[in-house]
């Protein structure tokens, strides 16, 4: 009962500001309307016992990457008025595609035969993570820090050019 | 799980915790910002109200609760309204992992959590959304600049900060605040002797967090006015001074936590011990703003990316070296 009403709570919490999100007329409001959204979903996080990754969701999602977001609206010429307007012509493709999407999505989830056994959760999940991380994954892990170097060097070598 | 009590006791704790932080941070810190400001630069501080002028802050809150909150005509009033709200909720947040102390067997904390420096820091990066939306809702162009530089400054020393964590979790080999004060014993066993380098760093970086001189970019009255806060007044105000102090003593308590040893210490009550390493870095912090200039834009983005984080992630290296071997 209690987690059942936790979950509706915490949807709520992610649900209502991800619609200000993608409706607001303001570009600033939208992209604080995402750290509502995201620690909503840090919230589902800890009900499903993930504490590690909920307490990375807030770091690098609301700490640091709608920060960086503000950072880029705020530093667009024209973008730091607060009477700023953004208009959305796109309107019906996009309610087209999330709509086929979430079909798509729900369609694949109600199919797939989730496997629910009696299997026993680690008392922390941080040092599992790390474990498995440096591991059985470390390969998937080096390619990851690989793309990230490379959008790095990416972005120097853009703002370089300027010069 | 008793889901009335639970809640019950998270506002309970809540109520509690910033009572005692309006109180021991933000009211008994400006008091004794201002007392040691005055001592370092020869003339008296606040004097006149109360016996040496002890009640000076308590007179200053009245003063501020009674104000009026002016809210700009040209300001986005909602985002310029919950601004301060942030600031003050991310402050109090990072209390919920430090353990004061201990009585018996039980150690006061409100929450043992097992990801507790991981959570600190989370929190620690929230106060700037806070700082961002609060100057950009303002409408003022100081304001902004403001923000803005706040923003730079606090992703830059995030990740040295992130640094001498990870490097304390790989020493004591827990995430969790009570295990790493656990995991420092006697008086060589504290970690800033064992962890010296990451000490200097974390503190290098809590300074910068907080927003104080050296680096008080953000605020910068001889260049900005008051930074993010020009437009605010009133209780607004005081809510950003109290999410500001209420983090800088969270530091202090950090600092304490990691590489002090926590509530440890012969002869008087570990209460007592805790308080007593907590006011010597808040000390530390305010000798710290009253002695030295400020720092340039150019200059404290360089401390964080060209020294302090290649030496927080060499130092890693060598922890794990040692740990490992």
């Amino acid at each position: 009962m209690g987690t059942l009403a936790a979950f509706l709570i915490l949807s709520a919490v992610t649900l209502i500001p991800a619609v200000v999100v993608v409706t607001s007329k303001n570009i600033v409001r939208s992209a604080l309307a995402l750290v509502p959204t995201f620690l909503g979903i840090t919230g589902l996080y800890i009900l499903l016992q993930a504490e590690f990754v909920a307490g990375i969701q807030v770091l690098i999602y609301a700490g640091a990457i709608t920060v960086l977001i503000l950072f880029v609206i705020m530093l667009t010429e024209g973008g730091t008025g607060i009477r700023i307007r953004q208009v959305n012509e796109q309107v019906a493709v996009g309610v087209l595609a999330s709509a086929t999407l979430a079909a798509l999505l729900i369609w694949v989830f109600l199919r797939t035969p989730w496997p629910r056994g009696p299997g026993a959760l680690p008392e922390h999940t941080a040092d599992q993570i790390g474990k498995t991380l440096l591991s059985s994954m470390v390969l998937v892990f080096e390619v990851t820090s690989l793309v990230l170097l490379i959008s790095l060097i990416g972005a120097i070598i853009i703002a370089r050019r300027e010069r | 799980m008793n889901w009335g009590a639970e809640i019950a006791k998270a506002v309970l704790a809540a109520v509690g915790m910033f009572t005692f932080l309006a109180i021991v941070a933000a009211m008994f810190g400006v008091l004794l910002e201002r007392k040691i400001g005055g001592w370092i630069q020869s003339r008296l501080g606040p004097k006149h109200v109360g016996p040496q002028g002890v009640l000076q802050t308590l007179a200053d809150t009245l003063k501020l609760l009674q104000k009026e909150n002016v809210t700009p005509r040209a300001a986005d009033a909602l985002i310029f309204n919950t601004a301060p709200l942030v600031v003050a909720t991310a402050g109090l947040m990072g209390w919920l992992v430090i353990p004061f102390g201990k009585i018996g067997e039980t150690v006061l904390v409100v929450r043992d959590l097992n990801i507790g420096i991981l959570f600190f820091a989370a929190m620690a990066s929230m106060t700037v959304i806070g700082i961002l939306a609060g100057g950009w809702a303002s409408n003022n162009k100081y304001s902004l600049l403001g923000a803005l530089r706040s923003a730079s400054q606090m992703i830059s020393y995030e990740l040295p900060m992130g640094m001498a964590l990870v490097a304390v979790a790989m020493e004591a080999g827990t995430l969790s605040t009570v295990g790493i004060v656990r995991a420092q014993d006697g008086w060589m066993g504290s970690f800033v002797f064992r962890q010296f380098p990451a000490f200097v760093i974390f503190m290098i970086a809590a300074v910068a967090e907080v927003n104080r001189i050296p680096f008080d970019l953000p605020e910068a009255e001889s260049e900005l006015v008051a930074g993010y806060i020009s437009e605010y007044s009133g209780m607004r105000f005081s809510l950003f001074m109290l999410g500001e102090y209420a983090e800088m003593f969270a530091m202090a308590a950090m600092t304490t936590t990691l590489f002090l040893g926590g509530w440890k210490g012969p002869l008087l009550p570990p209460l007592v011990w805790f308080f007593l390493k907590m006011y010597l870095v808040v000390f530390f912090m305010m000798w710290v703003r009253w002695t030295f200039p400020r720092f340039r834009l150019d200059q404290l983005l360089n401390l964080s990316w060209k020294v302090l984080l290649p030496a927080g992630l060499i130092w890693i290296l060598i922890s794990g070296y040692r740990i490992t071997f």
